[in-house]
């Protein structure tokens, strides 16, 4: 089953007062979220993560292109019955406690009389707010406000949770608190979509990735793909022999003292290591390991998103007037 | 139209507006005015009841509006500038839900402290009762408590519905509170003068084209002046039921028309 699906899915925003010129920002994006698990939308600042998230939940109309939430288009009253958002830097109302928020949302999830405010505590003491509930939410620290997001995402117990940039702002506590939920989120069989530029932590969260550059998508796929696609080097560890003889058997790699007799080559992903493991029995050094070296997800951002803006660059020379 | 969702945030209109802070403010005014009518009406010997009255209820009508000014034309704009609407729309809660819980617990706020305010006029001149003599009574042109009043009392709450529903409307699109306020008052003064504005091209000497653009907008604006019976109540002068029946209706169809419209810009709007 699939949980989000978009098909060219294109935003254009007007910009200037006197003459408003459209400026792109999401580019005929088409991708898939299969039910269950965490999936990450990454990308630097002005990617379009936002743009994407706004538009799955309709706060935002495509200027073409189309998107499906839960089977459902955007905005669809009965859709979001089973869906939960979190805006970025989300902001309540000041007059309010955490618990009138959450008993407020519950009701307009249908839910009446005591179970409003159980469902309100349940929430709330899931993100660890039980102690503060009755205090107005003018009072919290932004990353209390954060968890109070997070239980408003949450009150109607989703299959379906959105959440647009979640740890931004939070001090490192903060953040392996909502890591460490997200993940939960995602072991009880819901999908969990969050955009982030964090990429260690969408290493850590995500199953799957997708990765934006000025509007377009530049990748997706599963983590452990996209990081072990291509290895970017070899590391072998020898014990015995001497260094400068390694150095001959390495000319263009580095050969690094592990103390005692072992050392590590490291060789270059040009290099094939089984010409190094071959000349190792001249030398009278002994293969311990070979490990190929894997890109990590920031080296598959660093990549993608160079290679969009290099192309756009491109492009733009291409098409400049003469 | 689910009832129990736009409840819900009526409900939570009326919470809002009953703890902020300036909403106190307008009402403690208010009340110190429907008192200070007592003291006024001393000083202005055989006019007591009529002042008290008329005062009363001018301080009615001039804070509701104030009221729903200053809550109305920030009740959608200022979920919107403080983006918990973000939130708020993407629960199961449609468009038009939201306008019409938004206009009815601003008008439930608006009516509970009309309430409160006619009541203490109530008080104010139960309290004049007891200090004018029998005789002087008499010959009155109606009576100090009198139940007309509770009639004035209603045509300001349809003219404080209609002025709301103008507010929430231009809530609904302007980024700008100052120019939501600009638009509201625009049109309450407007709507003040609209039947002077029909009868334009009669009384002053234009040409024919804006002559019929003047009478078109004394057409179109809500006219605001039909709700105004004070006089005539405190007065004790005939009010004729058709009137007041027709006025009300007026009010009931105008607020529907607007809200449809609020609603219709409030659905194509996006939130960046």
């Amino acid at each position: 089953m699939t949980a989000v699906r978009t098909e060219r899915l294109t935003k254009d925003f007007l910009t200037g007062f006197w003459r408003p010129t459209p400026k792109r920002a999401l580019d005929a994006l088409s991708f898939e979220i299969p039910a269950g698990g965490v999936f990450g939308l990454l990308g630097p600042n002005g990617a379009g993560k936002s743009t994407t998230l706004k538009l799955l939940v309709d706060l935002l109309r495509p200027t073409s292109g189309r998107a499906e939430v839960l089977g459902r288009p955007p905005g669809d009253t009965a859709g979001r019955q089973r869906l939960g958002f979190l805006p970025e830097n989300p902001t309540f109302y000041d007059h309010l406690s955490a618990e009138e928020l959450l008993t407020y949302f519950a009701g307009l999830f249908g839910f009446t009389g005591a179970d409003r405010r159980r469902r309100a505590t349940v929430v709330l003491d899931r993100v660890g707010l039980e102690a503060d509930r009755r205090r107005p939410i003018r009072q919290y620290s932004k990353g209390m406000v954060q968890r109070v997001g997070l239980a408003q995402a949450l009150v109607n117990d989703p299959e379906l949770i959105i959440l647009d940039e979640p740890m931004s702002g939070l001090d490192p506590i903060g953040r392996r608190d909502v890591r460490a939920m997200i993940a939960e989120l995602g072991q009880e069989g819901r999908t969990v979509l969050f955009s982030s530029h964090i990429l260690s932590d969408a290493e850590e969260l995500c199953e799957r990735v997708a990765i934006l550059a000025k509007g377009q998508l530049v990748t997706s796929g599963h983590v452990s793909e996209l990081t072990s696609r291509d290895v970017t080097g070899w590391v072998l560890v020898v014990a015995g022999g001497d260094e400068a003889q390694h150095r001959v058997m390495v000319p263009d790699g580095v050969v690094r003292h592990l103390g005692h007799d072992r050392f590590a080559l490291e060789l270059a992903a040009t290099s094939r290591p089984e010409a190094v493991v071959a000349a190792l029995a001249a030398s009278g050094a002994v293969l311990e390991s070979v490990t190929p070296r894997r890109a990590t997800l920031e080296d598959v951002f660093v990549r993608s998103v160079g290679q969009v803006g290099a192309d756009v660059a491109v492009t733009g020379a291409q098409g400049a007037p003469r | 139209m689910n009832l129990r969702r736009i409840g819900l945030v009526a409900w939570h209109v009326f919470k809002e507006s009953v703890r902020d802070r300036i909403l106190y403010g307008i009402v403690a005014f208010a009340l110190i005015m429907v008192v200070a009518a007592i003291l006024i009406a001393q000083i202005t010997a055989g006019q007591d009841v009529k002042i008290i009255k008329d005062l009363g209820l001018a301080v009615i009508e001039g804070a509701g509006i104030l009221m729903t000014i200053v809550i109305g034309v920030g009740l959608v704009a200022r979920e919107i500038d403080r983006r918990s609407i973000f939130a708020l729309l993407t629960k199961p809660l449609p468009r038009h839900e939201f306008i019409v819980g938004k206009y009815l617990g601003l008008l439930l706020t608006l009516m509970v402290n009309v309430a409160g305010m006619t009541a203490a006029l109530y008080l104010m001149l139960a309290y004049a009762d007891t200090q004018i003599p029998a005789e002087y009574e008499a010959v009155l042109d109606a009576p100090i408590l009198d139940p007309r009043l509770l009639l004035v009392v209603v045509m300001v709450g349809a003219e404080l519905s209609l002025l709301t529903a103008v507010a929430v409307f231009f809530s609904t699109f302007s980024s700008s509170g100052l120019l939501s306020i600009i638009f509201t008052v625009g049109v309450f003064v407007t709507g003040l003068f609209s039947a002077d504005l029909r009868q334009f091209g009669d009384i002053v000497d234009v040409s024919p084209a804006v002559a019929a653009v003047i009478q078109t907008v004394g057409w179109i604006v809500p006219a605001f002046s039909a709700f105004d019976i004070k006089a005539q109540v405190v007065h004790g002068l005939p009010l004729p039921t058709w009137f007041v029946g027709g006025t009300l209706l007026y009010a009931v169809l105008y607020v529907c028309a607007i809200l449809v419209a609020a609603v219709a810009l409030f659905s194509r709007r996006e939130f960046k």
